[in-house]
């Protein structure tokens, strides 16, 4: 059995609590063990970077110091928290000036880093370490006939880290379809759903929601997948206001892909966290359902 | 004599993270104002900004909302033929602005960051409710109502805490801060 540091980071917590569940069913079914960061702190998202550098690279080290403390690697599934461990952990091992700031602070809490663990967002668990072929011979109930898009976002695809391709990846695509169903074509994969700017740009960000829902609803998708709980937020929880604002009427349904993936390998709905969603998962399972019966 | 540091210098050196190439070596091709997805409602697009940096056209720079704009999506860094890591321009003068207060007041952004550093250095953790002030009260009246319907459905279905979750050893987290930024005494 592999086993991992896992940081939840605070939006899995509470209001993408499907998101938790749903990575916690479906890793085990892979012989994946999460562990929970004992005392993790929130890593900041991109707002402590705002103000002090320094400060917000301690504050994501924290965390790192508790993952090697454990002699795990560490496991984000959230996009914003992937990124700022991940950074953060690489310049840890480029820049030592930067590495004695930060081991100056952890002492205060008795901690201590080296730089000898690795970061993975949650879906380079599934498309590596798991892979297609292995998730596709799990799979119990394959999602057949219906349509996903693919939401990369932007964190785990971006800023680049060794001169990788960025421009086309297709490692979610191939997620999709080894769950049985289709991955539908999502231009805007890539684009940004606004993040943060919700709060700060609320027009703005209205916006670049808007042109994602459209891009995946004129493709056919019956339903977004995503990697990222502000994402998810975002595309979910604002459909409605997206709506109003430009007169569209949007209903479709955002769900993690630890979610979907979690249906075709059997596991039960309440299992995965469904029940809370503010744009109902109904009319996915129905259509799941009308393909069974023929 | 040392002299004093030009503008776009200052901001070379807030660029923290030394990736990439240097500002001065923009070619102003746009690619990164074509790219990015906010574009549209800043005051200056990134090609513009990074030009004025350039020309060391301080208080314009400071008087735009392009950097608090940015939303951190980086696909203006990784398509820059020059690698110019831009989106690291943009935090590198948001830093800037924050430190001097010189960002304009009817902006969101600022005060948005610093409440959130304030909560995490009281608790460790973040928390959506404690943030809804910094930015509920700018908003028009229709979506003043709209924000608060949608969080009181979010509360219902249980995606919000009803209390504000906090770290075990906030103790030695706090006292961890202090070594790296002064902290009020009242903190």
């Amino acid at each position: 059995m592999k086993k991992y540091a896992y940081y939840p980071g605070c939006s899995l917590e509470k209001i993408a609590s499907s998101y938790h569940k749903s990575t916690l069913e479906t890793t085990r079914v892979f012989d994946i063990e999460m562990q929970e960061l004992d005392d993790w702190n929130c890593c900041g998202a991109t707002t402590y970077f705002h103000v002090d550098g320094i400060l917000a690279h301690t504050l994501v080290a924290r965390n790192l110091a508790l993952a090697e403390k454990e002699g795990l690697d560490l496991v984000a599934p959230c996009s914003a928290c992937y990124k700022n461990a991940y950074f953060t952990n690489s310049l840890f091992r480029k820049d030592p000036d930067l590495a004695e700031h930060i081991n100056f602070a952890l002492e205060e809490d008795d901690l201590q880093f080296n730089g000898k663990i690795d970061v993975f967002h949650l879906i380079e668990i599934f498309a590596n370490e798991v892979g297609p072929e292995k998730l596709k011979e799990k799979v119990t109930n394959p999602l057949k006939g219906l349509n996903i898009a693919p939401y990369y976002g932007c964190q785990i695809v971006r800023p680049r880290k060794n001169g990788e391709e960025v421009e086309n990846p297709q490692y979610f695509e191939e997620l999709i379809e080894a769950t049985g169903a289709n991955s539908s074509y999502f231009p805007e994969r890539l684009r940004c759903c606004g993040g943060s700017l919700i709060m700060t740009n609320r027009v703005a960000a209205l916006s670049m929601i808007r042109i994602l829902l459209e891009s995946a609803e004129k493709n056919g998708a019956d339903v977004i997948a995503t990697a990222c709980p502000m994402c998810q937020v975002n595309l979910e929880c604002y459909q409605n206001a997206v709506n109003e604002e430009f007169g569209t009427s949007f209903h479709l349904p955002i769900l993690y892909f630890t979610q979907l993936i979690g249906i075709a390998l059997g596991i039960s709905p309440k299992k995965l966290g469904f029940g809370i969603e503010m744009v109902s998962a109904k009319p996915i399972f129905k259509k799941l359902l009308s393909k069974e019966a023929n | 004599m040392a002299s004093k540091p030009s503008f776009s210098d200052e901001i070379s050196n807030l660029l923290y993270a030394a990736k990439g190439s240097p500002i001065n070596a923009c070619i102003q091709c746009g690619t990164c104002s074509g790219t990015c997805p906010v574009a549209n409602y800043m005051d200056q697009t990134p090609r513009r900004l990074i030009g004025m940096i350039n020309s060391d056209l301080k208080d314009d720079v400071l008087d735009c909302n392009t950097y608090w704009f940015c939303a951190s999506c980086y696909h203006c860094t990784v398509r820059c033929p020059a690698d110019i890591d831009i989106a690291g321009v943009m935090y590198a003068v948001k830093r800037y602005s924050i430190w001097n207060k010189t960002y304009s007041e009817d902006l969101v952004g600022p005060t948005f960051s610093e409440a959130w550093v304030k909560m995490i250095v009281r608790s460790g953790r973040s928390y959506e409710p404690i943030l809804a002030p910094t930015y509920m009260f700018q908003l028009g009246r229709k979506e003043f109502f709209q924000e608060a319907f949608n969080a009181s459905k979010m509360v219902l279905k249980g995606k919000i805490p009803v209390l504000p979750p906090r770290i075990k050893r906030l103790d030695n987290f706090k006292k961890m801060i202090r070594r790296i930024i002064p902290l009020g005494e009242s903190s």
